[in-house]
């Protein structure tokens, strides 16, 4: 299967960490499958705490393969931010998608899910299915 | 009329306000908030008024666009998609005429602020800017000066309720007291439009 089909991740927080580290997280369950493009956006440009609505259309940009982009956030100007750019209509790639998915979970299934070469449609079902994942 | 002019003159004198008040802004945002309100409208409107004299946009529409896109690449806080949103809307409902009436300016807004209702969920009553813009819109038909008066009681009147959206939700009952940021500076923001209009 060719890198070329497979749906780009955007991990959205507001902590670059946070971002970064789901992100490594959810490759690293992903395990030897194809490697899905996933970018982390998290913070401010600055590196503080916040959203940025630049790093997120960079992310999203860096992971376009033409297969879609699945965008997970975290809360608040997150979400709010990514609806905003895709309200804009130019400032995201093509088909880009917000998935409404708790931020973890959400991301590890999403990218698993998009391992496959599941498709942008799949790969939503599969975040948001994970708010159903009870853990008591 | 108004044209390209008064829009500039409306975002420059919001920005000067949100510079007086930025510091109130963000002490009203830390007992229910994360105390950012202030610095970041700063931030956001400061960028505004770089853009608007760099790029000197010629309509009211591309003005409020302009703006619009600046404070959601610029805040850093969900005030920024919010008043992106709020502004950007307005400008695009405005469409691309040279000048605009107030009854359009009046229209055009009320787009903008249904858009934010959309955005963020709220309704009047939430404890957010909506408490101060839907009263704003409301009396913006009889002038910009009756605007203003509603959304700065709009925004006193936010005091004694309780928060159902956003951060400042999450501390329950204890937001009861404490003024809204947001309906605060979305009445800094309708002061501008009377202050350009020379009310």
């Amino acid at each position: 299967m060719s890198d070329e089909q497979l749906v780009g991740i955007v991990l959205v927080s507001h902590s670059a960490q946070v971002a970064a580290s789901v992100a490594e997280l959810a490759k690293g369950l992903a395990g030897g499958g194809p490697a899905v493009p996933v970018a982390p956006a998290g913070g401010t440009e600055g590196g503080g705490l916040g959203t940025s609505s630049e790093l997120i259309a960079a992310a999203a940009a860096s992971v376009d393969r033409g297969a879609g982009v699945a965008v997970l956030t975290d809360l608040g100007s997150a979400v709010l931010t990514v609806k905003a750019l895709l309200a804009e209509g130019d400032e995201l790639p093509e088909r880009t998608r917000l998935v409404d998915a708790p931020f973890v979970e959400g991301a590890v299934a999403a990218v698993v899910t998009a391992s496959t070469g599941a498709d942008l449609a799949a790969v939503e079902a599969a975040a948001t299915e994970a708010y159903t994942y009870r853990k008591v | 009329m108004l044209d390209a002019d008064f829009f500039r003159r409306w975002m420059t004198a919001t920005a000067a306000s949100v510079d007086r008040e930025a510091e109130r802004l963000t002490a009203l945002d830390s007992p229910i908030g994360d105390a950012d309100h202030g610095s970041n409208l700063q931030r956001g409107f400061t960028a505004v008024v770089a853009a608007l004299e760099k790029e000197a946009p010629a309509t009211p529409g591309a003005v409020l666009t302009l703006a619009g896109r600046q404070l959601i690449s610029t805040v850093g806080g969900a005030s920024g998609p919010l008043y992106g949103t709020l502004l950007r809307r307005t400008g695009k409902a405005l469409g691309d005429a040279d000048e605009v009436s107030a009854e359009q300016l009046a229209e055009a807004f009320r787009a903008g602020v249904d858009a934010v209702m959309t955005l963020g969920g709220a309704a009047p009553g939430d404890k957010t800017m909506i408490d101060a813009l839907v009263p704003a819109v409301d009396a913006l038909g009889d002038s910009f000066t009756a605007a203003r008066t509603a959304a700065e009681e709009g925004a006193v009147a936010t005091t004694p309720l309780q928060a159902r959206k956003g951060r400042a939700s999450y501390v329950g009952e204890r937001s009861i007291g404490h003024q809204d940021p947001g309906a605060t500076s979305s009445a800094l923001l309708i002061a501008g439009l009377a202050e350009a209009a020379g009310e």
